[in-house]
């Protein structure tokens, strides 16, 4: 399903626009609000419900194959790096929540890749970065002899 | 119109786990190279990995002893029924293990075992990840690699060569969100586009129509550019027919490989067990060990046609203890939230009750359990001589270098697989780029000029069309992208061995099925866009019909039913060794508009 979003909460910021992998949030330009212009190709993959700041956008299960009344809400947090679901059944009574990890290194740590000079005999070889500093450990590459370009 | 060009050394298209794998190694190896991402997205959640994952589907073990890279090679070979190139699969598993530990130190969380310390398994060759961002985590190293990434660029046609037709110039496409030409030209070109969702007619209907169980915006665009610019392609008869939980497509892995839960017919029969059904159809395979994945597909679907479905994987059975519980759910939420959702829709509780599991619609691919794809060149160091022609994972196009969805042959990916292969293609575009300094390749002017027009084509058509009709979606003189998408996915589906006909498939029916998309084709210069989010979608369903043809023509000249369970040849119903265990090779002829296609031996490691 698509995604729907709530009139009183959407800020006009576009973010889900930019953000959605199927090309299907769009802001009417009247309205100056955000909606759903293709529910049809949604993989109601969460994205834009995750990205929203406001929490204005919403999933209610595809039509042709959910009942009505259920609910999932999802708070993905960059600082602490944890995600919480809350699963809410047909039957408005079983309620299942959960928390999970979703990064172990702070957002934006992720050092530029830098290697050797192009004239580096190791870029004729068939090792990818950093593969050298596993093979003291033998198996690693099953890069022996044989597989090594001298 | 406003024409944006781009230049760069190395163009990577498609930003997601093969993409950002090459542009990193990339930039490690060519520190002065310019390189850029054309992402048809947004990089930070595109791909087929945009939702997240909930494992990590190949980490081979070579370093904790628990297997070997042969060990992986023997297994993925033996899953696609013997049709798969060795030395592209032993690229990737000796350089899978060290490319999953480099996603660790960059944060991706992994989860361990916590008497040994090391990976935890899901099964023998799975690991247990917390992968909601697994994407974003990705993109980011992609984003510091790449001199630029230009989001929501849309390629439409790989460019050529001036002065030589077989050799990439660079791409084509234009800006989803402002219109412009784009016009990139570069010295190599590694193409991680995706693989094809919805050539064939989903099992859903209305909303749930855009729930495929990959994405929906994989359209396919790995083949469509290939095919057109004259690469020589492989295993495009192949596709993969995923078994998933009922209409919300949740994944079964770690149900079946870690929570040890299993499957049975309405009856309570485990109808795996039943291997002598499959010797008729495949003789020795039958005692292939583990069961390749289409023949416990074809189990299923015999069970199922016998009117003893439905299928019911028994969640109920091993729910014990509150950890189990939660990783069935967590396996949902990283990567199917929609299986879930389902579920509480339907006041489901998996420790109660069995759920459903059922086929799927098929999917042409080149990094699940499936290999098609471009022809590429293999490592120097193991590939056989025919397998090697220029630098590793080349197409036959100079230049070109294909990973992921988009380069055929090797199977059994994923996105670790992926990530690494793209990795190797980003070492091997810095190789070319370098032992080809003196060269810079220009696209031909009047080239881009024709494209041009033709790009932009769709939205001149709905501009001339529109005034003939009061309002509405029905033109005599246009058709939407959405209205030849379902023409497409029916001819498919009803002649190449979709869903509804249980797979099946034979000469005439295919014959036929190609007879209307040559119409369909033909019709594709009538496409109508209102807007630019239509061209899009004009351009994407046009890869798709690439993709078709390619299908439709492997198919037709494979006269044998290799891979019982994704499809049939109802005129040829056996595995047939002795004459088809080869690769069919097709190539189309972009300047006589004409398709050829060759045997080609498999051959093992050195071979």
């Amino acid at each position: 399903m698509p995604t729907y979003v709530n009139p009183k909460l959407c800020k006009n910021n576009a973010k889900c626009m930019e953000i959605c992998p199927s090309d299907i949030m769009f802001v009417n330009k009247q309205t100056n609000l955000s909606y759903n212009l293709e529910p049809d190709m949604c993989w109601e993959c969460f994205t834009c419900v995750k990205t929203c700041p406001e929490h204005a956008i919403s999933i209610r299960p595809y039509a042709d194959i959910s009942p009505y009344l259920s609910e999932v809400t999802v708070l993905r947090d960059e600082a602490t790096n944890r995600i919480r679901w809350e699963i809410r059944y047909r039957d408005q009574r079983t309620v299942k929540t959960f928390d999970f990890v979703i990064r172990t290194t702070p957002w934006g740590s992720i050092p530029i890749p830098s290697g050797p000079d192009p004239s580096d005999p190791e870029l004729q070889s068939e090792l990818l970065s950093g593969e050298w500093e596993e093979l003291p450990h033998g198996s690693a590459l099953s890069l022996d002899s044989r597989h090594r370009r001298t | 119109m406003n024409v944006r060009k781009v230049d760069s050394d190395i163009l990577v298209i498609g930003g997601g786990m093969a993409g950002c794998g090459a542009a990193y190694e990339a930039r490690y190896w060519g520190k002065n190279l310019r390189i850029v991402i054309a992402e048809k997205g947004q990089i930070d959640r595109s791909g087929a990995v945009a939702q997240g994952l909930s494992a990590i589907n190949t980490y081979v073990g070579t370093q904790e002893g628990e297997n070997t890279v042969e060990d992986f090679v023997q297994y993925a070979r033996g899953d696609v029924m013997g049709l798969a190139r060795e030395d592209l699969i032993y690229d990737i598993a000796r350089h899978v293990d060290p490319s999953v530990r480099l996603l660790e130190k960059w944060g991706l969380p992994i989860v361990k075992d916590p008497k040994t310390g090391r990976f935890q398994r899901e099964g023998r060759w799975q690991l247990l990840i917390h992968g909601e961002s697994y994407k974003p985590i990705v993109a980011e190293a992609a984003k510091k690699a790449a001199s630029e990434v230009v989001n929501r660029a849309v390629i439409t046609h790989l460019l050529k060569d001036r002065t030589d037709p077989n050799r990439v110039a660079g791409a084509i496409g234009f800006d989803g969100r402002d219109g412009s030409l784009l016009v990139f030209r570069s010295k190599a070109v590694i193409l991680a586009a995706g693989g094809a969702t919805h050539v064939f007619r989903p099992r859903s209907v209305g909303e749930g129509w855009g729930r495929t169980w990959y994405s929906p915006w994989s359209s396919g665009s790995a083949y469509g550019l290939e095919i057109e610019a004259g690469a020589r392609m492989v295993q495009m008869e192949i596709r993969l027919v995923p078994t998933r939980f009922k209409d919300g497509y949740g994944p079964v892995g770690t149900w079946f490989l870690y929570l040890k839960s299993y499957a049975t017919n309405r009856l309570g029969e485990k109808y795996e067990d039943n291997r002598e059904r499959l010797r008729p159809l495949v003789g020795s395979y039958a005692d292939a060990k583990p069961m390749p994945t289409c023949l416990r597909n074809h189990l299923m679907i015999e069970e199922m046609k016998e009117g003893r479905g439905p299928i019911l994987m028994h969640t109920e059975k091993v729910l014990d203890t509150p950890e189990k519980v939660e990783s069935g759910w967590e396996d949902f939420l990283d990567m199917t939230v929609s299986q879930a959702h389902l579920w509480a829709s339907q006041n489901h509780e998996p420790a109660d009750r069995p759920s459903e599991i059922a086929p799927t619609e098929p999917y042409i691919m080149g990094s699940h359990a499936v290999n098609a794809g471009a022809w590429v060149s293999g490592p120097e160091d193991i590939a056989p001589k025919p397998y090697r022609w220029g630098f590793n994972r080349m197409t036959t196009v100079a230049g070109l270098f294909a990973a992921g969805d988009a380069a055929g042959g090797a199977t059994h990916k994923f996105s670790s697989g992926s990530f690494a292969e793209g990795r190797i293609a980003g070492k091997s575009a810095v190789r070319f780029v370098l032992a080809n300094a003196h060269h810079t390749p220009e696209p031909d002017s009047a080239e881009i000029e024709r494209r041009r027009q033709e790009i932009f084509q769709p939205l001149e058509n709905f501009h001339l069309g529109r005034p003939y009709i009061t309002e509405g979606t029905v033109s005599p003189l246009y058709l939407y992208p959405s209205q030849a998408l379902k023409r497409l996915e029916k001819i498919m589906d009803e002649y190449a061995g979709g869903a509804t006909t249980w797979y099946t498939t034979n000469a005439t029916m295919l014959e036929r099925g190609l007879e209307l998309l040559t119409m369909l084709r033909e019709d594709l210069d009538l496409l109508g866009a209102e807007d630019l989010h239509q061209l899009t979608r004009a351009w994407e369903l046009t890869h798709r019909v690439w993709t078709a043809a390619a299908v439709l023509r492997h198919t037709i000249a494979r006269e044998e039913t290799r891979w019982p369970g994704y499809y049939y040849r109802s005129d040829f119903p056996r595995l047939d060794d002795a004459a088809w265990k080869v690769f069919l090779i097709s190539r189309y002829d972009p300047a006589a508009q004409t398709w050829t296609i060759e045997k080609e031996k498999v051959l093992g490691l050195g071979g």
